[in-house]
């Protein structure tokens, strides 16, 4: 099917696209990189009156590297990201999760704040500013504000950003030294949506369990933080039995079950999914302490 | 919308270079690009199956790289180089590597997915020249084809690499 009229709009910078959405309020949306809003208007699920597309705006298709953030502009597009050595240096979480973001043709045109802003439960990059505690940034005509993770994801598919707001990037946070991470998915086929995702993180001070913590992918209706720390803390990562950890995911998870897997099926795999993550995790984070 | 204006669609004159040409004709903003190839410019090479991301029989290189036409709008494309399955070939008396690849191991029977295909695997072998098997089922990956069981075109890549590094050698 083909999208329904609209009237396109092709601002050239922030200024000029908050001024648009702020004229043409909800009927107005952001387009960036299309690869999920495209699909909903080729299927007519949504009819927008006023596309304000963002792709010739300058400025933000950079990516920089501080102390604590992994920042991103709003047109970084995921194999960018992906490819790139400072960011994966800075947060190695990043290209492990970007691998299993879609394919290839998809990463080279979606972008990683777009598909924050989309807001999608099913997404990794949601799970993965999650767990790094990170912030969405985003400008309107009123001004700017920067949103923590925990509060910007509202529900499937709804984030906390109002009529007239953009996201103008996001900062992924960085985690501390001796910290390992992980991710992995269980998908039909490589790069389609997850039945199930977990990302962890795993810090190590001189051999001993610090912080555990976990998010998920497709099993929880919002990317919340499962904090594992309390069970986990002040133990030789030696001694540690991950598969324990199991079954505190398959209590914290909420999954729906569909055409391709039932509830049950994907509360199994998060269960698997996360010792296997947490094992890593900690294999990594501990030989990153012998170097 | 009561005003009767307002239901005439905005029209807008659109340019792509394709193929190294710049081509111009004026269509409406929510012209995909896979259509304004096909329909406006009579590009027809590009095909269109899904046309929400799935099947990959719509890519075509946005500045060398491999997009899903059918998830970007003609309007949007202006200002970049598009290379779409008949701009391929190096001339009209050769085909390219990979098209030569296709014929050579009945890379395909219907001829669909194809011209998909010829996109992907063009951009994915000049970022990794000698693919291995593994590598070369994980760059279809993101395309389906109905025809073939894969396994022909999995061979097509391996040899696309062979026929590349042949040329550059007979060169
Ligand atoms: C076949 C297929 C498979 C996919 N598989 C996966 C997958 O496995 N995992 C995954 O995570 N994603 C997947 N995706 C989606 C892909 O990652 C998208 O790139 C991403 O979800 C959206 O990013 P985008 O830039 O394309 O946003 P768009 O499609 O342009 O926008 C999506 C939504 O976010 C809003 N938005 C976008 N940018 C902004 C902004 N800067 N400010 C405010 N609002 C904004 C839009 O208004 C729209 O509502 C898949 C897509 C396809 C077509
Ligand atoms: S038609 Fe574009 S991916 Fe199927
Ligand atoms: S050859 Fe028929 S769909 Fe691939």
């Amino acid at each position: 099917m083909k999208p329904s009229p609209f009237v396109h709009h092709a601002p050239r910078s922030v200024a000029e696209a908050v001024a648009v959405l702020a004229e043409v309020g909800h009927d107005g949306k952001v387009l960036a990189g299309g690869q999920s809003l495209i699909p909903i208007l080729n299927m007519r699920l949504a009819a927008p009156g006023h596309l304000v597309d963002i792709n010739r705006v300058a400025g933000l298709d950079t990516v920089e590297v501080t102390d604590d953030a992994v920042r991103i502009g709003a047109l970084v597009r995921h194999a960018l990201l992906e490819r790139h050595d400072g960011a994966f240096a800075a947060n190695p979480l990043l290209r492990q999760a970007l691998r299993n973001v879609a394919h290839p043709a998809i990463r080279n045109r979606g972008t990683t704040t777009g598909s924050i802003a989309h807001a999608d439960p099913s997404g990794e990059m949601p799970a993965v500013l999650a767990l790094t505690q990170g912030y969405v940034e985003a400008a309107s005509a009123a001004g700017t504000r920067e949103i923590a993770a925990a509060d910007f994801f509202l529900g499937p598919l709804e984030s906390c950003l109002t009529e007239g707001e953009m996201a103008t990037g996001v900062r992924f946070g960085r985690f501390p030294a001796g910290t390992g991470t992980a991710f992995a998915e269980s998908a039909r086929r490589h790069g389609d949506y997850a039945l199930a995702g977990v990302a962890a993180a795993v810090t190590l001070t001189d051999g001993v369990v610090t912080s555990v913590r976990a998010s998920f992918v497709s099993v929880t209706p919002t990317p919340d933080v499962l904090d594992l720390t309390e069970a986990f803390a002040g133990r030789e990562v030696a001694d540690v039995d991950w598969v324990k950890a199991a079954e505190m995911a398959r209590d914290h998870v909420d999954p729906d079950g569909d055409i391709h897997a039932t509830a049950d099926y994907r509360r199994m795999l998060a269960g698997v999914l996360t010792t296997r993550v947490l094992t890593e995790a900690a294999a990594t984070a501990l030989e990153g302490q012998s170097r | 919308m009561t005003d009767t204006t307002s239901t005439v669609e905005q029209q807008l004159e659109i340019t792509l270079r394709v193929n190294g040409v710049a081509r111009t004709a004026t269509a409406p903003a929510r012209r995909l690009l896979s259509d304004f190839l096909r329909h406006d410019l009579r590009l027809t090479g590009t095909h269109v199956g899904c046309e929400h991301g799935v099947c990959g029989a719509c890519t075509v290189l946005v500045d060398g790289q491999p997009m899903r036409s059918c998830l970007m709008f003609a309007v949007t494309a202006q200002d970049h180089e598009i290379t779409t399955v008949e701009g391929l070939a190096p001339d009209a008396e050769q085909m390219s590597p990979v098209q030569q690849a296709f014929t050579e191991c009945h890379g395909l029977q219907c001829g669909f997915c194809t011209p998909g295909f010829l996109t992907t695997i063009t951009a994915y072998l000049q970022e990794n020249p000698d693919p291995t098997e593994a590598e070369a089922r994980e760059c279809i990956s993101g395309n389906l084809c109905r025809c073939t069981g894969y396994q022909n075109i999995v061979k097509s890549v391996l040899r696309a690499a062979e026929i590349t590094h042949e040329r550059e050698a007979g060169a």
